[in-house]
């Protein structure tokens, strides 16, 4: 088997005043990914190809995009799943506005960070006081694997398909962090008269979510962002806002604590 | 970009000469101007249709199971869409499951009162909303391929809203499955009514009942009640290792949805057979 | 020249890693209004490829641990070349830094009694390193990220403005520190997005930019360790120390090409992982040097037994400090006894059920499987040297991480030098970040606020500074000292001739004569990067990036082999075969790189003056309450004579 072969690549190029999709012949070897193609083009034959790189090793989450209309990481796509023949067409995410090239201004992400209360420490702990079990940090350390690559708030329809959710929907990476904070074994924000679960769905767009699942089908990481953190957090929500026996037993637990 | 803060607004609003033709979505104003609404060139399209055919398969022949109200009992053995029988025009079931609570005025198939609860598990079952929302209402219809939906609300306000009901459903389903449970220790019986038979019905009845069991004990809600909604395992290690078993079972909630909605149907099936005369049911013992 | 924006902060932090952040976090809560600049978005740093943890005497494990015998260990991984007052620092501070994570909401694994788990690396005598599997600095990163986020929160129900006291530059390079006078008065940079200039007045600055791994073409750094910080303090005035010691790593993947270099944790050896030769054998057991003798293990058995039972065995040589084992490695390698792709055998395989490695090693598992298409519970990995760290870096006081020479100017982090001396361990890297970068924001904002006027920002610097950014798109017209009408050079080109040089001649082994011909190569690299031109305009345009980062990496090549050159001994991350020994005397000598011109007329004209001058320095007298934690007979292997009596 010849260990290299000259492949047809289709990048999109342009900015926001317009761009199309242009097509290049690029040398491929053995064990590369598609970032190391694009690399090649920029050495080669397009310097100022922007793209957003880092680590290269799947762990920074920087140089997602769009391959075969599928949003992926660039860097843990190996060429060897695609056909030497066939085309492979990659394009910047197409949740988000376009910057140059294959870079898009992701900061919409950055700005729903803030909106999420932060970790509430208890108040009777001082630092090194904190004591927690494995079976109860499992949970939200499945969440925190995630490397902010942005491919599930691309990928959820909610808002690629529809920009004027934007402002009312946080997305599955942000939805997430609201579970994996209400599921730390050790944030206060109860006392503190934040309700996580009733926020998740009256501030952060968790009813938007109609949990087809895509985020978890995109995440490089293998989070199952469906299944452990969006669906928990639904039934959550439930138990605060539509849970008739739910709101009786606390009604009854907190006339019989007062007694 | 540079400092986060400001996300760039959707340009299009302000008339951008360059995109004349916005048409919303991935083709909005300010995103890479690319005409096509998706770039996949897998058969993205195979899941979402086969789907929807399968729902569709079950939807049409349990609607003409439902109304048929006839043929769904054959000694001894009960068609799971007729139990429990609620009204009295229901076939004598010898200590099956008849419970006239709705008396004589029901005239409709008896089916379509029991059905409501186990169909509106179903329905709102968060796999199951996956299914249809991709295969039927192309919400989307698959990863990255735009939605044809102008607007979309989610499950944000009636009657998507009511989605968030379906751990009553999955406490419905419980007794429900309950009675199936009866259902399929009667069929430890001959058509005589004798205790300690069995026949290729009851081993159809058996594998039914634990995928119906299976599929309803690996529901979210069920999960969630049973030990996801704790905040310290650590405090309640049965409860926890209660989730743990719900959990492993979750993984499989698609693959159980699925085959315990074939089950159903061929057990179903299986005594419309029996009863129409089509086939006699093989006995073992 | 253009109009370029002007800001006011207290406190700007180049770099939002571990330890910038770590700066900002400190600075913004000591009241400075604080300005985060980094290269790439925020959350990316390089930081987040630490795997194994971070190295803190917490004694959670096991309780026989303490500061001292971390310091201890530290001074004896960096063959006792550290600055022993950071090394101090760093052990007696790192649990605090650790345990305050976690009020800002970090979830590190767990002992049976709810603390915080600690595991064994190399060079570490007991389990010290607090993790969370294998991606501990993603949680470092993300911990810290998130705290700055909450600060913004708090600024934000204060003033209505999450940027009121604490902002996040990101994607925007620093090319020049400004000066009043001696003393710092702000930064010149651009924003990468649209190619703008903009200029941050400040009378204190921390770099906090990580290493030079892309000046070598092996390496498990980012694009962005391109040496920005050392260059930034060097054209600033301040010196940099050690430069000679660079750690290579001893496993980073070697195949598929793409992926050379990529790291292999340590936490693999660590968990029980062996190093085989073709043969089959476990070479590590040939290469325990005389000072470690003691410490390690002679048999496999005695090693195999470590795992469980630390208390009555010696530890496997797998866990020797990286020095050693990269150096081991290497002559396998050589010998003929290598693996098909050049490295040596690192089998977890044989020695977990597959299970266990999964649980312990999942981002290892994921990475092998889906780059190299090796299920590392099935199969050996096949791992080589890789270019991972440099402990030389910016000269700083061990108290304030204060650059020597420029007041205002402040280095953390790997940017600085001496914590690590001539080696650095496993997991002290990121306890380094905390410790240092706390310091570095607290003595930034102390310093700030202390100064009664503000240094001013001259418009002629900021005119210069614009216009050496711009040389690259200008590059084809005719430049003074190039010959006329000869095309630009291109970046990229420019970029990969250096790392082979620097890989081939100033590598993990070095001589004499490669590294004078690596100086020759490098000053005709300098002659020829001035004319690195670069096509298309300043919006996003990687090739004009890199154009303006090779002066970064040529300074600091320069810097490397210059001093590797200098240093004829062999010690921690400096390995000279014409000089295999570990020489005493050099233990005193530190050596000092700063600008031979330092009106920073960048002499590129002159191949052979270069642009770094060297020059030697005694190291402080280790205080002796510190030299008495060790025993005689090990301080007599490394320490001169005279410095043994005094």
């Amino acid at each position: 088997m010849s260990t290299s072969y000259q492949a047809r690549f289709r990048v999109w190029r342009g900015d926001t005043g317009g761009g199309d999709l242009q097509d290049f012949r690029v040398e491929v070897n053995e064990g590369e990914v598609v970032l190391d193609i694009v690399h090649r083009l920029q050495a080669t034959q397009a310097p100022d190809l922007a793209v957003r790189w880092n680590c290269k090793a799947g762990k920074c989450g920087s140089c997602s995009a769009e391959i075969n209309g599928r949003p992926r990481l660039m860097c843990m796509t190996r060429m060897s799943v695609f056909g030497r023949d066939e085309t492979v067409t990659i394009t910047p995410l197409r949740a988000f506005p376009v910057v140059r090239d294959l870079v898009t201004d992701v900061s919409f992400n950055y700005a729903k960070a803030r909106q999420i209360p932060s970790f509430v420490p208890p108040r009777d702990l001082l630092p090194g006081e904190y004591r927690m079990q494995q079976e109860d940090v499992d949970r939200p350390q499945e969440f925190r694997k995630c490397i902010e690559c942005f491919l599930c708030q691309d990928t959820c329809h909610v808002v690629r398909d529809h920009e004027e959710n934007k402002p009312a929907f946080a997305g599955p990476r942000f939805l997430m962090r609201v579970a994996e904070l209400d599921m730390h074994p050790l944030d206060a924000a109860a006392d503190t008269g934040l309700d996580r679960k009733r926020t998740a769905q009256d501030e952060h767009g968790l009813g938007y979510c109609n949990i087809t699942k895509c985020c978890t089908e995109v995440c490089p990481e293998g989070i199952k962002i469906t299944d452990n953190a969006l669906i928990p957090l639904k039934e959550r929500a439930v138990d605060r806002k539509y849970d008739p026996l739910v709101w009786l037993g606390s009604k009854i637990r907190r006339r019989s604590s007062a007694g | 970009m540079a400092t986060g803060t400001e996300p760039q607004t959707n340009s299009d609003t302000s008339g951008d000469t360059h995109h004349t033709a916005n048409r919303g979505g991935v083709r909005t104003g300010s995103r890479a101007a690319i005409a096509a609404p998706h770039l996949r060139t897998d058969r993205w399209w195979l899941a979402p249709a086969a789907t929807a055919a399968g729902l569709l398969a079950f939807v049409v022949y349990s609607t003409w199971r439902a109304f048929a109200n006839e043929y769904y009992y054959a000694a001894p053995y009960v068609s799971p869409f007729y139990s429990p029988c609620l009204a009295e025009n229901c076939a004598p079931m010898r200590a099956g499951p008849n419970w006239e609570v709705l008396g004589g005025w029901w005239g409709l198939s008896p089916a379509l009162i029991i059905l409501v609860f186990p169909l509106g598990f179903r329905l709102t079952c968060y796999y199951y909303r996956k299914a249809y929302y991709r295969g039927f209402w192309a919400s989307p219809p698959a990863c990255a391929v735009a939605e044809p939906h102008k607007k979309y609300t989610g499950e944000t306000r009636f009657p998507l809203i009511l989605q968030n009901l379906h751990r009553y459903f999955f406490y419905a389903a419980i007794l429900v499955a309950g009675i199936l449970t009866y259902d399929t220790v009667l069929a430890f019986r001959d058509e005589t009514y004798a205790w300690g038979h069995m026949g290729l019905g009851t081993l159809v009845f058996l594998v039914n009942i634990v995928l119906i069991w299976a599929y309803t004990l690996s529901c979210h809600s069920c999960r969630h009640i049973v030990g996801g909604k704790l905040k310290h395992f650590s405090k309640h290690p049965v409860r926890y290792r209660m989730w743990q078993f719900v959990g492993r079972l979750n993984a499989r909630h698609m693959l159980l949805a699925w085959t315990s909605l074939v089950s159903v149907a061929l057990a179903d099936f299986y005594v419309y057979l029996v009863a129409s005369g089509v086939f006699a049911d093989p006995r073992f013992f | 020249m253009s109009v370029v924006d002007r800001q006011e902060w207290d406190v700007v932090v180049v770099g939002a890693g571990g330890a910038g952040l770590r700066a900002a976090v400190e600075a913004r809560e000591r009241g400075a209004r604080t300005a985060v600049i980094c290269k790439s978005l925020f959350g990316k740093a390089h930081t987040v490829m630490a795997e194994g943890g971070i190295a803190a005497a917490m004694g959670n494990v096991n309780s026989g641990d303490d500061w001292q015998v971390h310091f201890r260990d530290t001074l004896r991984g960096g063959k006792f070349l550290n600055q022993w007052r950071m090394a101090e620092l760093h052990a007696q501070e790192a649990p605090d830094r650790v345990w305050e994570l976690e009020t800002w909401g970090a979830l590190f694994d767990r002992t049976k009694d709810g603390r915080i788990s600690q595991r064994n690396f190399g060079g570490h005598e007991y389990p010290r390193l607090a993790h969370v599997g294998d991606r501990t600095g993603l949680e470092l990163i993300r911990t810290l990220q998130q705290k700055i986020v909450s600060l913004q929160q708090e600024d934000h129900r204060e003033t209505g403005d999450y940027e009121s006291r604490l902002k996040v530059f990101q994607e925007c390079t620093v090319t020049r520190v400004l000066k009043d006078g001696g003393r710092v008065s702000g930064v010149f940079a651009y924003e990468r997005e649209s190619g703008r200039f903009f200029v941050l007045e400040a009378p204190a600055v921390v770099v906090a930019t990580g290493g030079i791994g892309k000046s070598f073409k092996v390496t498990s750094n980012s694009w962005e360790y391109t040496g920005d910080g050392h260059a930034l303090a060097l054209l600033a005035g301040a010196p940099l120390l050690n430069m000679e010691f660079v750690q290579f790593h001893p496993t980073g993947m070697v195949w598929p090409p793409s992926v050379k270099g990529i790291l292999v944790t340590e936490s693999v050896r660590g968990d029980g992982g062996v190093l085989r030769n073709s043969e089959g054998k476990r070479f590590m057991f040939d290469y325990i040097p005389d000072v470690f003798k003691e410490k390690y293990a002679e048999s496999e058995d005695e090693g195999d037994r470590w795992y469980d039972d630390p208390d009555n065995n010696r530890r496997p040589p797998e866990l020797l400090p990286r020095d050693e084992v990269a150096r081991a490695i290497n002559a396998e390698v050589k010998a003929g006894r290598g693996s098909p792709h050049g490295g040596v055998f690192l089998d977890v395989s044989t020695r977990m059920p597959a299970e266990v490695i999964k649980r312990r090693l999942p981002s290892m598992y994921h990475q092998f499987k889906e780059l190299a298409d090796v299920d590392i519970t099935a199969e050996a990995m096949e791992v080589g040297p890789t270019c991972h760290y440099v402990m030389g870096g910016v000269a700083v006081d061990s108290d304030t991480a204060a650059a020597r020479g420029v007041p205002g100017l402040f280095a953390a982090g790997e940017v600085a030098g001496g914590m690590h001396g001539s080696n650095r361990l496993g997991g002290n890297s990121l306890s380094d970040l905390l410790v240092f970068g706390r310091r570095a924001g607290l003595h930034a904002a102390a310093y700030a606020a202390e100064l009664g006027e503000r240094p001013t920002v001259d418009s002629g610097q900021i005119d210069a500074a614009a216009a050496e950014a711009l040389r690259p798109f200008s590059a084809e017209g005719h430049i003074a000292g190039a010959e006329p009408g000869r095309p630009p050079e291109n970046p990229y080109t420019l970029h990969q001739e250096l790392q082979q040089t620097m890989n081939d001649l100033v590598g993990i082994i070095r001589r004499e004569g490669e590294m004078r011909e690596a100086l020759k190569k490098l000053a005709d690299l300098r002659v020829r990067a001035r004319r690195a031109g670069v096509e298309g305009h300043r919006q996003f345009n990687p090739g004009w990036h890199l154009a303006l980062d090779l002066r970064n990496m040529l300074l600091v090549s320069e810097c490397v082999a210059r001093a590797a050159l200098e240093r004829t001994e062999s010690r921690g991350g400096h390995t000279r075969e014409d000089h295999p020994t570990m020489e005493r005397a050099w233990r005193r000598v530190n050596l000092l790189c700063s600008l031979t011109d330092p009106t920073d007329g960048l002499a590129a004209t002159d191949p052979v003056r270069g642009q770094i001058a060297l020059t030697r320095e005694d190291t402080e007298p280790i205080r002796p309450d510190l030299l008495a934690l060790f025993e005689k007979e090990e301080l007599v292997k490394y320490l001169a004579e005279e410095e043994l009596y005094e």
